[in-house]
């Protein structure tokens, strides 16, 4: 189920990834109220899945315990239908999430590849490369002092 | 025995208006913010949302207020809460080995793939009070360095090429969860490893030092200890496939445990594993210890009667909220049991005056 089944589906999962994991402000921002017009099937409601891990990394799949999540699904006056889960409880957030899902289905896909998943797609790599590079200032470099029988 | 008694509610509203004045504390300081208890009280943070069984930064720390640092009460908060949510399903089994870590250490190999990284760690500070925190003020800034963007691989993962340690498969069991069905004993390593993920963290200590005191000794080293952001999908059956909904933050410990074998298994290193929302270095080691000395029976090792091998008492008596629960409950009144009791006594004594 998780393979992509083609490069429309690996898209998509990238962009309902990217705005699952944005901050809620930040999506808010750059889609301000009134948003497109569209009908709401389902949600936003705010539930929990349960997450899981695997013994040792690898092994048999086990349940570490749940996270919060908003989840929408809505439809636009032409049709197409948008999905979000997102992470916490915002309905805004999921709410946007979904709308964008089902706008990028339309001709509007390419304003918002410019104006919204881009900059968070910037934002979550700028956060990331900051993280990874104090973690990297942190990396341990070893050397090895003079011995006596190299003397 | 509870009889039911009417009175005591003036008293109650305002015992718990007298609380609520006593969480605010003194009005001249300013309130403190959940967003603030999030930002800068992680770690109790981190600690909530395991203990608690939910991953959300907000309402652990909400919770933490809420019961003015106690930590239990916190967690009792947080299950209460947990238990309004509808269920939208199980997660795919999350990556570890894809983690983004922002720290990553081993005990036993000193060179390996990736580097040691220290992270945000208490280890090497000299533990002095820092008097400058209590003044206010001042941003600390953290150096920056190249990241070396590469595989991160599990240390396990090394000895696993060699064939020297125990592996890991999954044989495709459903994850079985000790929140929907009652916990019946034997239970399996992955039951044992849901209810650990939520023990509480000072029992689970306890147990984990016991083993290393000799109480089931397994000598562990720690293989590898990471800490970072893990990406969580989930199947969304509407679609056919799955998307990432979630970034995560996971403390992840593995341990490689000595082994001479026994007569099921042949001498070779075996696993501990411990796995914990948030940074939660503490609780993940310790849990990854309680998980191996657990394991005496499928690995044919001998049960010494050590209290961490004891799977009644360690599953039993892990859980903060059901401990707490049946603890605290013998302050409520019990005056019709303890009536009863002092009139046998009174009885006793005056048979045997006579």
């Amino acid at each position: 189920m998780q393979t992509p089944r083609s490069d429309e589906t690996a898209a998509r999962q990238g962009w309902m990834g990217l705005l699952a994991r944005a901050d809620a402000e930040t999506l808010n921002r750059l889609m301000p109220a009134p948003l497109a017009a569209h009908s709401l099937l389902r949600g936003p409601e705010i539930g929990a899945v349960m997450v899981q891990g695997r013994t040792g990394g690898t092994g048999d799949a086990f349940n570490i315990g749940e996270m919060t999540v908003t989840r929408c699904s809505l439809q636009l006056p032409g049709g197409e239908v948008g999905h979000a889960v997102v992470q916490g409880r915002s309905a805004d957030h999921a709410r946007r999430a979904a709308l964008v899902d089902a706008l990028m289905q339309t001709e509007a896909a390419a304003g918002l590849r410019l104006h919204v998943l881009d900059p968070l797609a910037h934002a979550e790599a700028a956060r990331a490369r900051r993280r990874a590079a104090k973690a990297a200032a942190t990396q341990v470099e070893f050397f090895t002092l003079l011995r006596g029988e190299d003397a | 025995m509870y009889v039911a008694v009417k009175g005591g509610e003036r008293a109650i509203d305002n015992a718990h208006a007298f609380l609520a004045e006593e969480r605010r504390g003194d009005p001249a300081m300013p309130d403190l913010s959940v967003g603030q208890i999030a930002g800068q009280l992680k770690l109790a943070v981190n600690r909530v949302m395991a203990e608690g069984s939910l991953y959300d930064p907000g309402l652990a720390a909400l919770a933490i207020k809420q019961a003015r640092g106690d930590m239990v009460e916190a967690v009792f908060l947080i299950r209460a809460y947990r238990t309004t949510l509808p269920r939208f399903g199980s997660t795919v089994p999350v990556e570890t080995g894809q983690m983004a870590c922002i720290r990553r250490i081993s005990a036993t190999f000193k060179d390996l793939p990736g580097g040691q990284i220290l992270g945000p760690t208490f280890d090497y500070t000299h533990r002095l009070l820092d008097f400058k925190l209590a003044a206010e003020g001042g941003m600390p800034a953290a150096p920056e360095a190249p990241s070396r963007p590469g595989p991160v691989p599990h240390v396990t993962a090394l000895l696993d090429r060699d064939g020297l340690i125990q592996r890991e498969t999954d044989s495709g069991t459903p994850a079985p969860d000790l929140t929907r069905d009652p916990l019946h004993l034997p239970a399996s390593r992955a039951l044992r490893l849901q209810a650990l993920a939520r023990a509480d963290e000072g029992f689970t200590l306890a147990l984990a030092y016991s083993t290393q005191r000799g109480y089931g000794r397994t000598h562990a080293f720690v293989g590898e200890l990471r800490i970072g952001m893990v990406r969580v999908s989930l199947d969304l059956p509407e679609l056919g496939f799955a998307v990432e909904i979630a970034e995560i933050e996971l403390s992840e410990c593995e341990t490689v445990n000595q082994f001479t074998g026994s007569k099921t298994e042949p001498p070779q290193f075996t696993r501990g594993y411990g796995l914990a929302f948030g940074q939660n270095e503490r609780k993940s080691l310790a849990m990854s210890l309680v998980d191996r000395a657990l394991r005496w029976r499928e690995l044919g090792e001998e049960n010494i009667g050590a209290p961490a091998q004891d799977e009644e008492f360690v599953l039993m008596h892990s859980d903060n909220v059901q401990a707490t629960g049946f603890l605290e409950h013998i302050k409520l009144p019990h005056y019709v049991d303890f009536q009863s009791e002092l009139e046998l006594i009174r009885r006793l004594r005056a048979e045997a005056a006579k």
